[in-house]
């Protein structure tokens, strides 16, 4: 409906929001700019900048009859570490799939929450896995192991005994 | 006129006297204003003036009071949240969110604390309960066709609650910490993660992680731990509640300004005239004349019945409502009373349980997800909901609303649909039960193309091409949407048995748990 400039308002017919409705402009607008931006705060909130999880580090003394192909888990730790002439290596021991804990099977790991298999490099052989069970970094700390959870390292990667 | 002496004043300490005594009766009529509602006009005060029992409408229609119109499952999951309110607020004296004590907290509850136990097993079941009350709601609203307009944005509204209730759900299956409660967590998280096994293969992950942040806001740490917990509690007893509460009120706002239940255009003539002895309504009805404004003021010639074959809400609705109610509460306490709720050995994160299983009502979902996480997790789950919340503005014919599969192709269609749904879900399981799926054929197949072809998208496919094909052969979405929702709602029956009875450690398919491997 066009409006008449002249025309008296009605109930019908309201007149537009006038110029110096200015003040209920700025009030309706700062409104809004608040409730964005206070929502765009409060959403920080809940991403939490440093992780509560304990120290990824450790280091593990390897048993000295630790035959090779034979996965050694240190107690308290998702790792399996082995041990053969090329040197030590690390493999992660949680899924890719969902994240339960992997047992070490003969020449490889068999998941248990929806039965993904792997070799004895970590590679997806069966189930509904999307990727290799990564390589963890490893160092020499002199006769003992440093195992890093949080660096992975390419599959193959071994550090001598 | 003359002016009669009174006796004598009474004095201010008879007033006092008289007042007092007066005192219990006038609270009482002050708080009910109306007085005792026996009359039609105080039974319609009693609704209206009431803050919480005027979400009823004052009257209501006789098709809604029919036991088949509702089922009464609206008021079933009603009952149901309202128990696990309660109960989970008795919880909350001794539960503690803390890794170090909740499970101990738990084990107080169920073997210390008096009537623990029962308070315990009423929570767990009235929160079963509800979850299935809900879903039968919500194909009772579907199959009467109720979602259609004007009522297309309660059906939303509706999805909002099935989702928040299968939250709560989820949220509280952690606080017991213990094994069974940190392996569907870890699980459930992980699918939060899933989106990862389409960026990892696409090589994006570094710069576009959606999966990794919805599971770091989920849980707070990269693992479920302490700070898993308290979110999860905080979600639980708080966040998710209130958010229940304030979709509810819209809920039931709703129903009653979209003008009550969904009726068929027909009503009146498909109801006759009432044959049972409706309470006496208009009883102060004047012999001879009535006009536009005695109708406002409650006065029709018309006895036994109202002008649209309404009967007054108080008694008939509320006692209706009252009857489901009760029916509820035994059903939940008889369950509480016959089987406790589980608990399990403590939290242990380097042991997985096996079999992991989540609630019941989510095992078809991990029976998908044990094909490919992303697909049977993110993937099938948003395309149903996407495809729940479109119904009703696909569907904008009104034939059939208010009936029992109203509308083209009716209960044929449905049964068919009803064989479609089970057949092809039946057949997709034994064959990946006896074949396996693709990796086991092609060992090396790219993750993308499992992603792409799983059980769960094949089966999704299948529904969808056999919807697309009822919609053409009556050309109508109606019957489309009859046939895709009675598939879907088949292969969660299916998948949801094959889940909870029939797979076993590493998720193997056993005929009974007799069959399980010791180990
Ligand atoms: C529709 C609503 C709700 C559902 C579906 C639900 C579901 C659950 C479930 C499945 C559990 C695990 C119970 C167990 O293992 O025994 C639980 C625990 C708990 N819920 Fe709820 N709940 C609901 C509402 C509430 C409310 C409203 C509160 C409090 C205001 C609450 C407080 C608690 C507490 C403190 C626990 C821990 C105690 C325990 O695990 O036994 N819940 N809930
Ligand atoms: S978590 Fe290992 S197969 Fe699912």
């Amino acid at each position: 409906m066009t409006h008449e400039p002249n025309a008296i308002p009605s109930r019908l017919d309201p007149e537009r929001v006038p110029r110096r409705d200015l003040l209920g402009l700025t009030a309706l607008w700062t409104a809004a700019g608040t409730l964005f931006f206070s929502v765009v705060g409060m959403m920080r909130i809940p991403k939490a900048a440093v992780l509560s999880s304990p120290s990824k580090k450790f280091r593990v003394a390897l048993p000295d009859t630790l035959a090779p192909g034979v996965a050694y888990v240190p107690p308290g730790r998702s790792v399996a570490l082995f041990k053969d002439e090329k040197g030590v290596h690390a493999i992660s021991t949680i899924c890719t799939h969902l994240g339960c804990i992997v047992r070490p099977e003969t020449a490889g790991f068999e998941c248990p929450c929806h039965g993904s298999r792997y070799d004895a490099a970590g590679v997806v052989t069966k189930g509904p896995a999307p990727k290799s069970l990564p390589w963890l970094k490893v160092v020499n700390a002199g006769g003992q192991f440093t195992v890093d959870e949080g660096a992975t390292v390419p599959p193959g990667t071994k550090v001598s005994a | 006129m003359s002016v009669k002496e009174p006796p004598s004043a009474p004095t201010a300490l008879q007033e006092f006297v008289t007042n007092l005594k007066a005192a219990p009766r006038r609270i009482a009529e002050t708080a009910v204003r109306s007085g005792t509602p026996d009359t039609d006009r105080t039974r319609s005060t009693f609704i209206f003036g009431n803050v919480f029992l005027h979400l009823h409408a004052v009257r209501t229609h006789r098709w809604t009071l029919r036991w088949a119109a509702t089922l009464g499952l609206g008021i079933a999951s009603v009952a149901a949240f309202l128990l696990t309110l309660i109960t989970g607020v008795l919880l909350m004296f001794y539960y503690k969110p803390y890794t170090d004590v909740a499970y101990q907290s738990i084990k107080d509850i169920h073997f210390v604390v008096p009537t623990g136990r029962l308070i315990r097993n009423i929570h767990r079941w009235a929160a079963n309960v509800m979850v299935v009350t809900v879903i039968l709601h919500m194909a009772r609203a579907f199959y009467t066709a109720a979602y259609r307009k004007p009522r297309e944005f309660n059906w939303l509204i509706g999805m909002g609650l099935l989702v928040v209730t299968l939250g709560l759900s989820f949220t509280g299956y952690l606080l017991p910490w213990d094994q069974l409660a940190y392996w569907a967590i870890t699980i459930g998280a992980n699918i939060a993660q899933s989106p990862r096994e389409v960026t990892d293969a696409l090589g994006l992950t570094d710069v576009f992680d959606p999966g990794g942040l919805q599971k770091l806001l989920l849980l707070g740490s990269d693992a479920v731990g302490a700070e898993a917990l308290i979110r999860f509690y905080l979600l639980h007893v708080m966040i998710l509640p209130l958010a229940l509460a304030a979709l509810l009120s819209v809920h039931f706002w709703r129903v009653r300004k979209d003008g009550g239940l969904a009726k068929p255009a027909d009503v009146d003539q498909r109801l006759g005239t009432p044959t049972v002895p409706t309470y006496p309504v208009f009883t102060m009805a004047p012999n001879k004349t009535y006009q536009l404004a005695a109708i406002v003021r409650g006065r029709t010639p018309a006895v036994g019945r109202g002008p649209e074959n309404t009967v007054p809400s108080m008694p008939h609705l509320f006692y209706a409502e009252l009857g489901v109610f009760m029916l509820t509460v035994l059903v939940c306490v008889a369950l509480s009373v016959w089987s406790d709720a589980p608990l399990k050995e403590l939290a242990n994160p380097l042991v997985p349980e096996n079999p992991a299983k989540a609630p019941w009502y989510f095992l078809g979902l991990q029976e998908l997800v044990a094909f490919s996480a992303f697909a049977g997790g993110i993937v099938v789950p948003s395309i149903v909901l996407i495809g729940l919340g479109l119904i009703p503005y696909l569907d904008r014919s009104d034939v059939g609303t208010g009936l029992w599969c109203g509308g083209p192709g009716g209960w044929p269609l449905v049964r068919r649909s009803i064989a479609v749904g089970l057949g092809i879900a039946l057949a997709v399981e034994a064959f990946i039960i006896r074949f396996g799926w693709l990796r086991e054929w092609i060992p090396g197949i790219p993750q993308l193309v499992i992603t792409v072809v799983n059980p769960g998208t094949v089966i999704t496919l299948l529904y969808g091409a056999w919807s697309v094909w009822m919609v053409r052969r009556f050309s109508s979405a109606r019957a489309g949407a009859l046939a895709l929702f009675t598939c879907f709602l088949c292969g969660f029956v299916v998948l949801t048995i094959i889940g909870t009875y029939f797979r076993g450690p590493n998720w193997g398919f056993y005929w009974s748990p007799a069959d399980w491997p010791k180990h």
